[in-house]
């Protein structure tokens, strides 16, 4: 076979399993030692490079990077990614002065953002540096969009939100509140010199199911009994909702029903019920969410599919649900359904948190934005520009409901578009990412990094009492992680960007490298024409997560290779350490992932840590 | 010398042998050996084996003498019974264990240096006696513990790390084995793990005295040029020649051959060992055959290994001896020590 490539980009930063899942690929590693060092604010500030809002995401990210830590393919549970990136806030000094600054002269390019949520956020951040008026309209009277008007102050404190947006407003970006954009055509006509949409995914999925319009309360107007769980928690959220009914049915199990759930506890509900279709292993809602839901005493009923609404004078008392059956096959797949019976859960309250829709009903067609028919817009994946040029979309807008992080990836990918469309320059003409090598040799067996296994488990983040926690609906419920927790949690994770590099030139063949590994994921042996030719030698491969396996050059003294599985390696450094001639080494790889501000001759930031 | 230990991990999804454990639980301590040396090889082979085998780790035995591979016991088999004897004396050790309890796996490790000067007496006798274990004989053509003195099974010619040159013939174990009677005869590398693991395995199950002479690099001492028994010359002159594989006797049905490319012997239990690579017409059942090739081999420089010879037929020292089958520890006290009045009466009759 070919040997490894380990100079392409891609190569090294694959191997770092959280950053190459992180849609904003946040080097996770780095930020953990700087916090194992006590260095909180230099934390908060690599963080901040690529996902901008650590003290938001450090609470409510959706952290895909968590199940694909390596740390989850040794024992049961990966590192606490996510509750170190809240640590790095929680503990951050002052850090206004390592921010980007307002420039002292703008560019005189005028851009406006439709949507004041962490996608337009995220391209102002990127954009008003360089001396863009970057201008956001909101139509809601507070910025955040989701993260404001869903995401429950109990997860997401107001002035974490508040604060981490300030640093963006701070950078001269004028916001516009209460200021709904109704017409994308009249918008276009005021001359800016680009738009970008970032206005979400606003429309709740409605039920329409028999009895869904027979409510009527005393002026027949429609009942508010049955909310759309978007709408009802924004609704909550700016206050015009302060109670809901005694028994409420929460139809659907996503992440909104969780907090629709959580939130009518804190609202007076004594007895609510997340009515699920399907089994436990179809559930969309985030293993923590679900777990945190239960532990607040919230009922989740599975295989409940809903079939009416019973209205008794005009008044909602209950919902009938089909009792269903499955039939599920080895694979874990759905291969057959059947109604078993018919039952009536009496109620107050429904509350719909089914899904969300993208909805652009002020974008004309004669602007030259092609939506399809589900109004999803057609938006070129890798610059986010739209069919009209100049016009980009982000975040949820983009391409559906997905997250925060992602719609942070989003503004980040568009700045640069945008950056270049002012400019004149082909959108298609980005940085590529780089890879930098850096030494972690300090002397015999001693690293730049804690290299020593650490069987700890994951820590457990601890939660207010539950007899505290419903009093207000702003009792943020996670602590935080103490002292003890931090000292732990950091050292679980095994710093898969210090790579093992090898110099087949250097190998003398001992086999000392393979003898030490504890995963045993290195072997000799003479080349072949394929990969699982190779494999077959390696005693423990698995390789069921996708990693590559590491093919070196020809061996001196007998011309096999050295092969490693990726999968399974656990950056102890042993094989460096215990290699007579140092053909084994370990090397910090810098993942460069270039933002709107490199691009073009500017200055590119490095990634020293 | 190290100063870190290999972490005992288990992973979730790691293989397991039938007995359910894993590879690492067949770990010993951390080697204090020099980095690169070929012994930890050996160890790390031994380990797999011995894993492989699914054996108990409390049914097996290492015995070993003095040196750098006579210490390597202590680095596999942590849950085993073993011990460092003096210098030279480990085969009469190993004797006497067996006769007191031949149930157990005996695996006994030494060096060429243990073995060859102050031990050769207890070596050959050991083989003549066709006492049942696997006998490691790391050969790395130095005492490598008391810093590189040339071993009696350094070659004429080879050269000492400071340039002194060895003129003394060479004693080599396995044409001293074949002359004395050891019903298993193997040359391999530590640097041929794919040849040495499948010999260790046979080794430890053929029933009589298994001898296999590992050619094992010093690295501190022996790894110069000039040396014979440096892994760049190990490397070029090696010729892996006879190919073996111990296949269970739950295994036999599955794998099938073409005749004539594989050599199956019948071991004592039940399972067997399957031959291959055979130069034309090469019987490792012929002792006589074992020594013309051995003899021929060493006209030039080649290194031949693998399984050379093997008798499945001799009887091990118990059964020569008639030896009680029970294990020592399994009988009872009255019955293993009948009193004083039974010894005297036996004493009678040697008057
Ligand atoms: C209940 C709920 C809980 C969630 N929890 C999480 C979580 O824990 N973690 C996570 O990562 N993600 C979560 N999400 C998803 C996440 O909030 C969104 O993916 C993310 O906020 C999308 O960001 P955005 O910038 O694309 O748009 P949004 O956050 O949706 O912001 C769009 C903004 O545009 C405004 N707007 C819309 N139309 C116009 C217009 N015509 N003119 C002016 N303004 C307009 C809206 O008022 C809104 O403020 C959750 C979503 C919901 C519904
Ligand atoms: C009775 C006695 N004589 C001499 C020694 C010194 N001594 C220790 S190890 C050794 C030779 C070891 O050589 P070898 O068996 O080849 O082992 P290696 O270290 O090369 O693996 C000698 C002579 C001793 N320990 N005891
Ligand atoms: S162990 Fe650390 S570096 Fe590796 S994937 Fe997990 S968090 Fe990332
Ligand atoms: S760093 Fe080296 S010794 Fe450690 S797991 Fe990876 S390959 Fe094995
Ligand atoms: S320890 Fe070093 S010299 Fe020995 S096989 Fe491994 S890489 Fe090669
Ligand atoms: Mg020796």
């Amino acid at each position: 076979m070919r040997p490894t490539n380990t100079r392409n980009p891609d190569y090294f930063h694959k191997v770092v399993d959280c950053q190459w899942a992180c849609p904003a690929h946040t080097p996770v590693p780095a930020y953990i030692r700087l916090i194992a060092q006590g260095r909180y604010s230099d934390a908060y500030m690599l963080n901040r490079d690529s996902n901008v809002f650590p003290g938001i995401l450090g609470r409510v990210c959706d952290r895909p990077c968590e199940p694909a830590c390596r740390r989850g393919r040794l024992e049961e549970e990966p590192v606490a990614i996510c509750r170190l990136k809240r640590v790095a806030a929680d503990h951050r000094g002052d850090i206004t002065d390592s921010l980007p600054k307002k420039p002292a002269k703008t560019n005189g390019k005028r851009i406006a953002l439709i949507g004041a949520g962490p996608a337009s956020f995220t391209v102002a951040n990127d954009l008003a540096p360089l001396g863009y008026e970057c201008t956001i309209f909101e139509k809601l009277s507070e910025p955040g969009g989701l993260m404001r008007s869903n995401i429950p102050a109990f997860r997401l404190p107001e002035q974490v939100l508040s604060e981490e947006l300030g640093y963006i407003l701070d950078m001269g970006v004028e916001l516009k509140l209460g200021h709904s954009v109704d017409s994308m055509d009249a918008l276009l006509e005021e001359g800016w010199d680009a738009v970008f949409v970032g206005t979400g995914a606003p429309r709740g999925k409605d039920l329409n199911l028999p009895g869904r319009w027979d409510t009527k309360d005393e002026d027949n107007k429609d009942s508010e009994n049955i909310h759309i769980g978007i709408d009802w928690l924004e609704s909550v959220a700016f206050e015009h909702t302060k109670k809901i009914g005694k028994n409420v049915l929460i139809i659907g199990v996503g992440n909104t029903a969780m907090d629709c759930c959580r939130t009518s506890l804190r609202l007076g509900a004594k007895n609510v019920k997340v009515m699920a279709r399907k089994p436990r292993e179809f559930f969309k809602a985030s293993v923590w969410e679900l777990e945190d839901a239960e532990e607040e005493n919230i009922e989740i009923i599975v295989n409940h599919s809903p079939k009416s609404f019973v209205i008794k004078d005009g008044k909602l008392t209950g919902m009938v649900f089909e009792l269903l059956e499955y039939e599920i096959d080895a694979g874990g797949k759905i291969i057959s359904q059947k109604v078993t019976g018919e039952t009536t859960i009496p109620c107050d309250d429904v509350i719909l948190a089914i899904g969300q829709d993208n909805a652009f009903p002020w974008i004309e067609e004669t602007s030259g934005i092609k939506l399809d028919k589900w109004q999803v817009p057609e938006v070129d994946e890798a610059t986010f520009e739209s069919t009209r040029k100049g016009v980009f979309f982000g975040g949820d807008a983009a391409f559906g409901p997905k997250n925060i992080i992602w719609a942070v990836e989003h503004g980040h990918q568009a700045a640069i578009s945008i950056h270049k469309h002012c400019q004149g320059k082909m959108l298609t003409g980005r940085l590529p990412n780089e890879v930098e090598m850096a030494p972690t040799k300090m002397g015999m067996f001693e690293w730049r990094y804690s290299n020593s296994y650490d069987d700890a488990a994951r820590r457990k983040m601890t939660h207010v009492e539950l007899t505290k926690r419903f009093a207000d609906l702003d009792v943020e419920v996670e602590l935080g992680f103490t002292a003890e927790q931090i000292a732990t949690e950091v050292e679980r994770c095994l710093n898969c960007d210090i790579q093992t590099v090898f110099e087949a030139s250097l190998c003398e063949e001992c086999d000392a490298c393979i003898d030490i590994c504890p995963v045993e994921c290195l072997a000799m042996t003479p080349d072949a024409e394929d990969e699982d030719q190779l494999r077959a030698s390696l005693s423990a491969s698995e390789n069921i997560e996708g990693q590559a396996l590491y093919v070196s050059d020809a061996l001196p003294l007998t011309g096999r290779v050295m092969i490693k599985d990726e999968d399974v390696c656990l950056h102890c450094g042993l094989c460096a350490e215990r290699c007579p001639t140092a053909a084994w080494d370990m090397k910090e790889s810098l993942i460069q992932i270039h933002y709107a501000d490199e691009q073009d001759g500017g200055q590119k930031r490095g990634l020293g840590t | 010398m190290t100063s870190f230990v290999k972490p005992f991990i288990r992973r979730k999804n790691e293989p397991t042998n039938a007995l359910g454990l894993v590879r690492a639980d067949y770990d010993g301590a951390m080697s204090t050996l020099c980095a690169g040396c070929g012994h930890d090889a050996v160890t790390a082979t031994m380990a797999r084996a011995f894993f492989e085998l699914s054996i108990e780790p409390h049914k097996a035995v290492k015995v070993s003498g003095i040196g750098c591979s006579s210490k390597t016991t202590a680095y596999f088999l942590r849950d085993s019974h073993g011990i460092n004897t003096v210098h030279g004396r480990m085969p009469s050790v190993a004797t006497g264990a067996i006769a007191a309890n031949h149930e157990l796996a005996y695996i006994g490790v030494s060096g060429d240096g243990d073995s060859l000067s102050i031990g050769l007496g207890q070596f050959v006798h050991a083989m003549r006696r066709n006492v049942n274990m696997l006998y490691v004989l790391e050969n790395n053509g130095v005492y490598g513990l008391t810093k590189g003195q040339f071993s009696a099974a350094a070659d004429i010619g080879s050269t000492a790390k400071k340039g002194a040159v060895n003129e003394l013939p060479p004693i080599d174990p396995v044409s001293l084995a074949l002359s004395v009677g050891a019903t298993f005869v193997a040359r391999g590398f530590s640097g041929d793990r794919d040849q040495l693991l499948p010999l260790i395995k046979a080794g430890l199950k053929h029933k009589g005295f298994g001898l296999i002479d590992v050619i094992s690099p010093c690295v501190s001492f022996n790894d110069h040029k000039g040396s014979t028994k440096s892994y760049a010359h190990t490397y070029k002159y090696y010729n892996p020649a006879i190919h073996a594989d111990y296949v269970p006797p739950s295994e036999q049905i599955k794998a099938d051959y073409a005749a004539g490319e594989v050599m199956p012997v019948k071991l004592h239990d039940g399972g067997e060992i399957r031959l291959r690579k055979l130069e034309n017409g090469y019987d490792p059942r012929d002792r006589a055959a074992a020594i013309g090739k051995l003899f021929e081999s060493g006209q030039s420089q080649e290194i031949i290994t693998g399984l050379l010879y093997i008798n499945e037929n001799d009887k091990d020292m118990h059964e020569m001896a008639r030896m009680e089958d029970r294990p020592l520890n399994q009988i009872p006290y009255d019955e293993l020590n009948p009193g004083a009045a039974k010894l005297k009466e036996l004493q009678k009759g040697f008057r």
